[in-house]
């Protein structure tokens, strides 16, 4: 047991609770309308954006997962760089877009726009059920990421005792969510962020310290890790994977209903904008955390005998606490294990909100409650927030790891299947809409049968192409798909007027600006 | 500053092909995936892919700015 570790821990854990609840009266709106339980007013400026956004995407699992990969994996692990890099431009160019059109239509979920623009209740279904299927385990994940470092500081995470923890952690989480909605997390990710910035900066200065320098460090790893698997005469190798990887996870970020939550709570497009500029910082992070995994390979840490059992029970995802708890004192392991833990809470708060969000516009409300008041909606998030939570609770508790990771490998490639109906919709109507529900249902089946095809181990599939193999993310090959069938149906089903449905969004909408700015008014 | 708020500015488009070469330059795996040139021992594959986070962001800094706020 490290004691100062815990008690640390628990002191950071605690403020943070505090501030969850305090949170409800953080720029006082009221609660009982979606648009600010679930949105924060939409008043949220480019800082707490920064923040929030920071919190939302770079998530507990990723600081768990990414350097867990490139420790087990290598540089293939590394894609998370050039993913979080390249979705900044899209950020810049594409979001602006679907912030104006929600503003103006007050559009608080993905399906809400789609609904909007296309006038077909079903696409919204399709487009909110796929938020809904991949944001669950995503949510389990970040329980994943607490659970690692509950079991990192010596307290057993076997059996109900075991899970004790967990329990306590999501039961605090799922309270302050009800009552402070998204000004809970947007206020926790900036003690978290900091907290996460600490920890990876001194990561990546003491350890190498310790080793040598960044000299030693790569020289100690083995070459095959290092680089990539150059193509051959028969296939791409790992070049393809990456590139791929990595244009695939960032086109289907924005559409995990998280981030549009987050988008949509901005107070204007510029807020957005600035933030494509000054998010990649978190990108460099996320970097410099990917490089501990070879920190962690370097020291050893998988042999080390005071590991053997976390790492017999997290595998691979034990790395970076264990690198953690043989570099540093145990009360810096505190505040490294709470910056994770508290990591997992921001994001699951969001997801959860966003979860919600979509549940109760997208589904209830739309095919069961259609005449109920805005308090009965804001209310119904309020309690699927806790329903979403607790089933995420019970999928990680009740049933092995390894199917949380297997479905957040299936939610990506299934939210990218949204691609046609929401980034497209947002430039064009030209798809009929209910060749977008066909096209999307291909490309759900296609991406699923590629990852089964692999044992669902891997959402890298090696397409064969006329004798060479081209490995590449499955997203984008059901992507293909899901346009091709979207594209052939569309004729064919505008010939029945009936289908096309009706726009209420004009393109005046897709530039519309709050007349106010949020910072900064012209000195003139 | 004044009237860009108001008025959707054409021309300024071509200021967001400027967005384009991050895609290029980190899509495109033939140009980084080797080891030399090492910056004090580190390969080039790592500082080059980290390089591109400042590069992108200054990119969408200047488009931002050209494009008007």
């Amino acid at each position: 047991m490290h004691w100062t570790a815990i008690i640390v821990f628990l002191l950071l854990f605690g403020g943070v609770t505090v501030m969850g609840f305090l949170a409800a009266h953080w720029r006082r709106g009221d609660l009982d309308q979606l648009n600010e339980w679930g949105l924060a007013g939409r008043r949220l400026g480019t800082i707490v954006i920064w923040f929030l956004l920071g919190g939302d995407i770079y998530t507990a699992y990723t600081f768990i997962a990414v350097p867990a990969l490139v420790f087990g994996a290598g540089a293939i692990g590394f894609f998370a760089l050039p993913y979080t890099i390249i979705v900044y431009p899209l950020v810049f160019l594409i979001l602006p877009r679907m912030w104006s059109v929600a503003h103006k239509h007050n559009y608080i979920t993905a399906g809400d726009f789609v609904e909007g623009r296309f006038g077909n209740k079903w696409l919204a279904l399709a487009v909110a059920i796929t938020g809904l299927v991949a944001t669950m385990p995503y949510i389990a994940l970040q329980l994943v990421g607490i659970q690692v470092v509950i079991g990192a500081m010596g307290i057993g995470t076997v059996g109900f005792i075991g899970d004790l923890p967990l329990i306590i952690a999501f039961v605090i989480l799922a309270a302050f969510t009800y009552t402070s909605g998204l000004r809970a997390p947007a206020m926790i990710a900036i003690v978290k962020d900091t907290l996460i910035y600490i920890t990876v900066f001194a990561m990546v200065i003491v350890i190498p310290i310790e080793l040598g320098g960044y000299a030693k460090l790569f020289a100690m790893i083995p070459p095959e890790k290092l680089l990539l698997t150059p193509p051959t005469g028969t296939s791409l190798g790992q070049f393809s994977a990456y590139a791929t990887l990595a244009l695939g996870s960032a086109f289907a970020l924005f559409l995990y209903p998280h981030t549009v939550t987050g988008v949509f709570s901005s107070s204007s497009r510029n807020v957005i904008r600035r933030n494509a500029a000054y998010l990649p910082a978190y990108s460099f992070l996320l970097g410099l955390l990917a490089l501990t995994g070879f920190m962690a390979l370097a020291v050893g840490v998988d042999k080390l005998p005071e590991f053997a059992p976390q790492f017999a029970q997290y595998k691979s995802n034990f790395a970076v606490p264990a690198l953690i708890l043989h570099s540093f004192p145990d009360w810096f392991a505190g505040v490294a294990f709470a910056a994770i833990a508290i990591g997992g809470l921001v994001p699951a708060a969001i997801m959860s909100i966003a979860a919600s969000n979509l549940y109760t516009r997208n589904i209830y409300v739309k095919f069961f409650r259609p005449d109920c008041t805005p308090k009965e909606e804001a209310q119904n998030a309020k309690i699927i927030s806790l329903v979403v939570k607790f089933g995420a609770l019970v999928f990680i508790i009740f049933l092995p790891l390894q199917y949380a990771i297997q479905l957040q490998l299936l939610g990506g490639i299934w939210i990218s299947q949204t691609i046609p109906s929401v980034i497209v919709g947002l430039y064009t109507r030209w798809f009929n809409p209910w060749a977008l529900i066909v096209g999307w249902g291909a490309g759900l089946v296609s991406g699923t049968w590629m990852v089964a095809s692999l044992g669902f181990q891997s959402a890298v599939f090696p397409l064969a192409i006329d004798g060479l193999t081209v490995p590449g993310y499955a997203a984008l090959y059901a992507l293909a798909i899901n346009f091709a069938v979207s594209i052939v149906l569309t004729p064919l089903l505008n010939l029945v007027h009936m289908t096309r449905g009706t726009d209420e969004t004009e393109a005046t909408d897709y530039q519309f600006d709050q007349p106010v700015t949020e910072t900064r008014a012209p000195a003139a | 500053m004044s009237d860009s708020s108001t008025s959707p500015r054409r021309g300024s488009k071509l200021w967001n092909l400027l967005l384009v070469i991050p895609f290029v330059a980190l899509l495109w795996v033939p140009f980084y995936n080797s080891i030399e040139p090492t910056i004090s021992g580190i390969p080039f594959f790592y500082w080059y892919q980290f390089l591109w986070v400042f590069i992108t962001s200054g990119l969408i800094i200047v488009v931002h700015r050209k494009n008007g706020e």
